[in-house]
C-alpha cells in the first residue's frame, strides 16, 4: 500500500490512463493551470482550455465522446452547471435511451461541490440528487483518495457519462486556492482522514453502486457520501462513548444507488440516520428513506442534511452544513424514539 | 457638460481605503472565503455609478463593491456583511458575491454573466414603470462567452431596452488569457448584435464618465441599449491570494514545490512530445509572470492616473484625502464594534 492526497489520486490515474489512451482529452475552465502536472505531460492539445461558456462545452463533450473520443470535461463547480443543464438533461441522459442503446457517450463531467470554505449559496452546493434525479447519469461522490481513483479509473472505462464530484473539502488544491488562498489565519473544518490515504500499489477500478462500510454497529445505521461519511466517522466515536454502537455505510455512488447494502445495513439495526450534505427536500436522503420502505423493512428513520440556501457567515455555514453534533443529537433521538 | 474630477476622485479614493480595510480583515481571517476585490475598476464604476439617478438600477458581478459603495450604500453595512455579521447589509447571509439593496434597485450574483439577463430584466421595468431611467450591467470580458450573456444582447437590441452592457475587461480569465478562448473583437461583436459598442480607457475616469455620459442620455432618451467596453486591470489578481500572483510575487516559496512533479511530467516518455512538454512549462512561467506585470503597471492605476491631474492643487488634494480617511477609520470602527 502507498499513501497519497485525494488530489494526487486522481492525477495519478488520469495521467495514467492518457498516457495509454489518446482518445483521452481534458478541456474545461483554467484547466492548463490548475492541472499543471498533466497539461505539462501532455501539453496543449490534450490539455484544451474554455471561454466560460459551459453550455458550449459540456454539450460539445457528450458528441465528441459519440464520436470517438473520450472527454474529461471540467466545470469548476457543479454551482456552474445551472447554466448547461440542457448538455445532462436533454442530451446526455437520453442518449442511450433514444437511441435504443445503439449509441452512448462516455465522458466524464469533473467537477467540484460541496460547503465549508465560506464561499456562500453559489458555490458550496452538492446537488448530486438533483443530477441523479435525471434517469441516464452515473453520479459519483468518492469519500478517499482510494475512492476518488478507483472511481476515477471505472467512469474512464465507463460507456456512458459519468458525473465525478469532488468535494473541495478533500483536495488540498481547492481548500488552498478557494479557502487559505496563501493565509495561515483562517480555520476550516477538514477531514484529514479522507484527504490523505492509502492506494493501492496498482489502481483498480471500483465498481459503481457498490457501497463499503467504514464502521460496523448494531444499533444504529449512519448512510452517507462525501464529506458526510467523515462527519459520521466522528460523530460514531462520540456515540460510541454514550452506548451507541453504530455502523457508517458510505454510498460512494449515488446513481447507480447500492440498495443491496442499504437495505442489509438497516435491517441489522433497524434504525437509518441519513447524513446528506446535500439539500434535505427530494433528495437522495428520501429515496433512501423510500428504499427501505418498499422493502418492507421496518426501521426508525432519520436525517441530517442541508435544510436551506447555505449562508456566508462561517457560524451559519458550520450549522447549516451536516456537523457531527447535529448528526449525534439526531441519533440519540432514534435510539429514544 | 463636463465631469467634475474632483468628484469622481473621492468616490474612487474612498472605495480604494474602504476596499484596503476589507483587505486587512480578509487577511487577518475575518473573511473565511474568496474577496474579489474591485482594485483597478474604480474609475469605470465612478465614471459610470456617478451619472445615476434615482430610479436606475445595478445587476453586478461578483467584485460589486465599488458600485455599491458609490450608489449610496451604507460602508459599515457592507464591511459589517463581509464579516458575516446579522446587522450586515444581507444579514450575513449573501457575502460580497452576493449583495442585495432593494432600495438602491441593485442585485449582484456570483455566476459568470447572469448580470446580463439581470440587467435586461431591471430595463424591463424601467421601461414599463420608470420611463427615463435605465439599468447598468457590470461584467468582466471573461462573460461575454457566457452564452445568457450574449442572449441578454440580442434581447436588448430586440426590445430597444435602457440598458448599458459595461465589460471590464483585464484580459484575463482568471487564470486563463481571455484572447486564447475569445474569437474577435468584442465591440465588433456587440455591433454584429445591433447594439450601440463604444470603447473606451477605463483607468480614465473622465473619458468612461463621457462615453457613460453619453450612453445613458441615449439610453434615457428611449435610444437604446449600449455596449461599453472598458479596459482596465485588477491590481490584486482575480481574488485575493490569486495563486498566479503569488507565483510572481514569491517564486522561490511558491514555485519550488511545483517543481518536482512538473519534472517528473516532463521526463515521462509517454505524453506529449518533448517540445509540446516544454511548450507547456514555458507557459505556466510566462502566464505567472505576464499576469503580474500586467495587472500591477503604475501607469494603469486609475487612481494614480486621477491624482496627477489634481496634484497641482495638492492642498485641496490633502484635505480631500484627509477627510476620506477619517471617515473609513470611522467606518471600520463602527463595524468592527460589537
Amino acid at each position: 500500500m502507498r499513501t497519497m492526497s485525494f488530489d494526487e489520486a486522481i492525477e495519478e490515474v488520469l495521467a495514467l490512463a492518457m498516457a495509454d489512451d489518446p482518445r483521452i482529452v481534458i478541456f474545461g475552465e483554467d484547466v492548463q493551470m490548475y492541472r499543471l502536472n498533466l497539461y505539462t505531460q501532455f501539453g496543449e492539445r490534450r490539455i484544451r482550455e474554455t471561454p466560460i461558456s459551459e453550455s458550449a462545452f459540456l454539450g460539445a463533450a457528450i458528441t465528441a465522446a459519440m464520436a470517438g473520443l473520450r472527454p474529461v470535461v471540467e466545470v469548476t463547480l457543479v454551482d456552474f452547471l445551472g447554466v448547461a443543464m440542457d448538455a445532462l438533461l436533454n442530451q446526455a441522459s437520453k442518449l442511450e435511451t433514444f437511441s435504443s442503446g445503439k449509441w452512448k457517450a462516455p465522458f466524464v463531467l469533473r467537477t467540484t461541490c460541496g460547503g465549508g470554505l465560506g464561499d456562500g449559496g453559489q458555490h458550496q452546493q452538492s446537488l448530486w440528487g438533483w443530477l441523479s434525479h435525471i434517469p441516464g447519469l452515473t453520479v459519483v461522490v468518492p469519500s478517499t483518495p482510494g475512492d476518488a481513483g478507483g472511481l476515477m479509473l471505472s467512469a474512464l472505462k465507463h460507456d456512458g457519462p459519468v458525473i465525478y464530484m469532488e468535494h473541495k473539502l478533500l483536495s488540498d488544491f481547492w481548500v488552498e486556492n478557494l479557502g487559505y488562498l496563501g493565509r495561515k489565519t483562517v480555520d476550516f473544518d477538514l477531514p484529514l482522514e479522507g484527504m490523505r490515504g492509502a492506494v493501492l500499489e496498482t489502481w483498480e477500478p471500483i465498481p459503481f453502486g457498490r457501497a463499503v462500510s467504514k464502521r460496523s454497529g448494531k444499533d444504529l445505521t449512519i448512510i452517507s457520501i462525501g464529506v458526510g461519511v467523515h462527519r459520521s466517522l466522528e460523530a460514531a466515536g462520540i456515540l460510541e462513548e454514550k452506548g451507541i454502537d453504530t455502523c457508517v455505510i458510505d454510498l460512494r455512488t449515488v446513481s447507480p444507488l447500492d440498495t443491496e447494502a442499504v437495505c442489509e445495513a438497516v435491517s441489522n439495526t433497524s434504525r437509518l440516520l441519513v447524513v446528506d450534505e446535500d439539500y434535505q427536500g427530494f433528495g437522495l436522503s428520501g429515496e433512501l428513506a423510500a428504499v427501505v420502505l418498499e422493502a418492507g423493512i421496518d426501521a426508525n428513520y432519520g436525517r441530517v442534511c442541508t435544510e436551506k440556501t447555505i449562508p456566508y457567515s462561517q457560524e451559519l455555514e458550520a450549522q447549516t452544513l451536516p456537523n457531527k453534533e447535529r448528526i449525534v443529537e439526531n441519533a440519540v433521538k432514534l435510539m429514544d424514539r | 457638460m463636463e465631469p467634475d474630477l474632483w468628484q469622481l476622485y473621492k468616490h474612487m479614493y474612498r472605495s480604494r481605503l474602504f476596499e484596503q480595510v476589507v483587505q486587512a480583515i480578509w487577511e487577518q481571517g475575518l473573511i473565511s472565503g474568496e474577496m474579489h476585490i474591485g482594485f483597478g475598476e474604480e474609475a469605470i464604476a465612478a465614471g459610470i455609478v456617478c451619472q445615476l439617478k434615482e430610479g436606475d438600477a445595478m445587476a453586478l458581478d461578483h467584485r460589486g463593491t465599488p458600485p455599491l459603495l458609490m450608489r449610496g450604500i451604507e460602508p459599515t453595512l457592507l464591511l459589517r456583511e463581509f464579516l458575516g455579521r446579522p446587522d450586515g447589509l444581507c444579514g450575513g447571509m449573501g457575502g460580497h458575491m452576493h449583495l442585495f439593496s432593494s432600495e438602491h434597485l441593485s442585485a449582484s450574483s456570483g455566476i459568470v454573466g447572469s448580470s446580463g439577463p439581470a440587467g435586461a430584466g431591471f430595463a424591463l421595468a424601467a421601461q414599463h414603470l420608470r420611463p427615463g431611467t435605465l439599468a447598468i450591467a457590470f461584467f468582466g470580458e471573461g462573460a461575454t462567452n457566457q452564452g445568457m450573456l450574449l442572449e441578454s444582447m440580442n434581447l436588448a437590441v430586440a426590445w430597444q431596452l435602457p440598458l448599458i452592457f459595461v465589460c471590464k475587461d483585464d484580459q484575463w480569465s482568471i487564470t486563463t488569457r481571455s484572447a486564447s478562448v475569445t474569437g474577435g473583437q468584442l465591440v465588433e461583436r456587440a455591433k454584429g448584435f445591433g447594439l450601440h459598442a463604444v470603447e473606451v480607457d477605463g483607468t480614465d475616469v473622465e473619458a468612461v464618465w463621457r462615453s457613460a455620459g453619453e450612453a445613458m442620455e441615449r439610453a434615457r432618451d428611449g435610444g437604446g441599449p449600449t455596449f461599453l467596453l472598458a479596459h482596465c486591470v485588477h491590481i490584486e489578481g482575480h481574488f485575493l491570494g490569486f495563486t498566479l500572483f503569488r507565483a510572481g510575487r514569491d517564486p522561490i516559496k511558491e514555485m519550488v514545490p511545483l517543481i518536482g512533479p512538473l519534472l517528473r511530467s516532463a521526463t515521462k516518455w509517454k505524453g506529449g512530445s518533448s517540445q509540446e512538454k516544454m511548450r507547456s512549462l514555458t507557459d505556466i512561467a510566462t502566464r505567472a509572470r505576464d499576469a503580474l506585470q500586467e495587472q500591477t503597471l503604475k501607469e494603469k492605476d486609475p487612481l494614480v492616473r486621477a491624482r496627477q491631474k489634481l496634484i497641482s492643487d495638492r492642498d485641496r488634494l490633502e484635505a480631500l484625502e484627509t477627510e476620506v480617511s477619517r471617515e473609513i477609520q470611522d467606518v471600520k470602527e463602527a463595524a468592527l464594534k460589537d
